[in-house]
């Protein structure tokens, strides 16, 4: 018994891990809210691009010394703006618009990063995360930007929920879709570039989608949908740090590994839509 | 300008108040292309018409202009009188029904709640009243056993019913349906047919973009016959002319009268 306690303290007892689970888990929570409607609207790939796109503005923020996730969060949120621009000028496709911006801005990081004498240590840790090294000051910041995120969402609701659902008729009743299409994609943005730290440029994508996802499966509204995936974006949090810490790997690794466990478990035994359940009453 | 030689149609039906919906020398497009071509028409209130004319004749493009979704280049929309974009309050839609993601984690009674949104303006809460309205509108389609239910989880028609309760939440007296018959079979149909009637009688106004040319035929009391601009408009029975609708679909259709029944098909 006292083993297992142990088993279940023992990496509290550090305060860097007590800071990584603050910031690991505000970001997941978050990221499973907005990627609710990232994978409502279908706009997985652009989950994808800005995390790499904000690379650029980290590379630039790096080389002139300046706050790097500043620089990445001004980078996402440029990329955001000119992927929704291009994209309602209709002259190329939405997704062929996504992949053009979203290299360059990575392609310019890479450039940037490749004149620097020392750049692997602290950069290597916004390609792949690295959440035991966030100090307090990150994870104030993080639940700063956390609760902005929240409050425009909950503010926005309706309309959220309107234009995801059916923009034409959300167009005709007057909402200001364009507006609310650019704000999805701050709101997108503002994720990003709290989950840099978290995860790393390569892995947002999953806590965007893999926990929002999961939550589909179990779920029947867009409110269940969020909070279910923000409790399973949070237990993937604390469930990977123990992982991390017991078996001494990656965290963000073990944090997106976890939601994918559960996203396979629901997606075999999801109540009515899960395939095992499926296979079960093949008449349903 | 087309405007000139309608003036006098116009008048006929000023008499008995304003039209439900009135489209003078319309011309609208995308970019270069041009979608309609000085379209005037008219619709006088409590009547059931139709908007018919082959694919990519502008009828969604009209519709999209009347809603004031689309600026036309130029002419004039005024319904029930008052011209520019309706307020809300004014006009029911219900777009394509394929333009909706059916896959959405929405009940009935949710989607039909997002009629009253539009009246609501930003960030505010619909009050128990707007339930209510929203309540009544899924009762007058018959689908308040189906409320709670998820919209993925309608059949064809009850999708199509639930958006015409979307539409009346919006408690417009003139309803501008896009294609609401479409992928129905006929009973489906039939019983929507029946709705559209009921809603006549109350005093609403109905202009319903179709396929169904044989629908409109028989059973609606107005149809405007569009390709980019308007080759007829009026009672079905003088719209429905070979003549005319050869011109619009430019190739040949069969009319077929038998006793007072009208039949239109290739």
């Amino acid at each position: 018994m006292d083993a297992i306690v142990d088993f279940l303290q023992e990496p509290w007892t550090f305060e860097f891990m007590r800071r990584g689970l603050a910031a690991a888990a505000i970001v997941s929570a978050v990221a499973a809210v907005v990627g609710t409607f990232v994978i409502l609207k279908g706009m997985a790939f652009i989950g994808d691009a800005l995390p790499h796109a904000s690379f650029g503005g980290v590379a630039v923020a790096f080389a002139m010394g300046e706050n790097v996730i500043v620089g990445g969060g001004i980078a996402a949120l440029i990329t955001a703006l000119l992927i929704g621009y291009i994209g309602r000028r209709g002259l190329i496709k939405n997704d062929t618009a996504i992949g053009i911006l979203f290299v360059a801005a990575f392609a310019l990081g890479i450039l940037i990063v490749s004149r620097q004498d020392n750049y692997t240590g602290d950069l290597f840790a916004f390609v792949f995360g690295n959440v035991l090294a966030v100090t307090w000051n990150d994870v104030y910041l993080t639940a700063g930007i956390a609760a902005v995120v929240l409050l425009l969402v909950v503010a926005f609701y309706k309309e959220l929920l309107f234009n995801s659902f059916d923009s034409t008729m959300a167009e005709a009743s007057g909402l200001p879709v364009a507006q609310l299409q650019y704000g999805l994609l701050a709101l997108l943005a503002l994720v990003t570039v709290i989950s840099l730290q978290t995860v790393g440029l390569v892995l947002v994508v999953a806590l965007l989608i893999t926990p929002a996802a999961t939550a589909q499966l179990l779920t029947r509204s867009l409110w269940a949908m969020m909070t279910v995936g923000a409790t399973i974006g949070v237990v993937s949090a604390v469930i990977g740090l123990y992982i991390a810490w017991h078996a001494d790997v990656s965290a963000s690794a073990s944090i997106v590994l976890t939601a994918t466990a559960f996203f396979i478990l629901a997606f075999l035994f999801a109540p009515q839509r899960g395939a095992v359940w499926q296979a079960i009453r093949p008449t349903a | 300008m087309p405007v000139v030689e309608s003036a006098t149609e116009r008048h006929e039906h000023s008499a008995t108040g304003p039209c439900a919906l009135d489209v003078t020398g319309v011309s609208a497009g995308y970019g270069r292309h041009q979608a309609l071509d000085g379209v005037t028409f008219n619709i006088e209130p409590g009547c059931l018409a139709g908007l018919v004319g082959p694919n990519g004749s502008g009828k969604s493009t009209l519709m999209k202009v009347v809603l004031g979704m689309v600026r036309p280049w130029s002419g004039e929309v005024s319904i029930f009188g008052r011209e520019g974009r309706p307020t809300a309050g004014v006009v029911g839609y219900t777009p394509q029904i394929d333009l909706v993601d059916w896959d959405f984690p929405v009940s009935v009674s949710e989607v039909v709640l997002m009629g009253r949104f539009g009246k609501l303006g930003l960030i505010r809460r619909p009050s128990a009243e707007d339930r209510e309205i929203a309540a009544q509108a899924i009762e007058r389609v018959r689908l308040s056993h189906l409320a709670r239910r998820l919209i993925g989880e309608l059949s064809g028609g009850e999708r199509h019913r639930a958006l015409i309760a979307r539409a009346l939440a919006q408690r417009g007296d003139l309803l501008l349906l896009d294609e609401p018959f479409a992928g129905l079979d006929a009973t489906a149909q039939h019983d929507l047919l029946r709705l559209f009637h009921d809603l006549v009688a109350e005093g609403k106004t109905l202009f319903v973009a179709t396929h169904d040319l044989s629908c409109v035929a028989e059973d609606f009391d107005h149809a405007v016959l569009i390709n980019r601009r308007v080759i007829a408009f009026g009672r079905p029975a003088d719209v429905f002319t070979e003549e005319s609708l050869n011109a619009a679909f430019e190739r040949h259709l069969l009319v077929v009268r038998a006793g007072h029944k009208t039949f239109i098909g290739t």
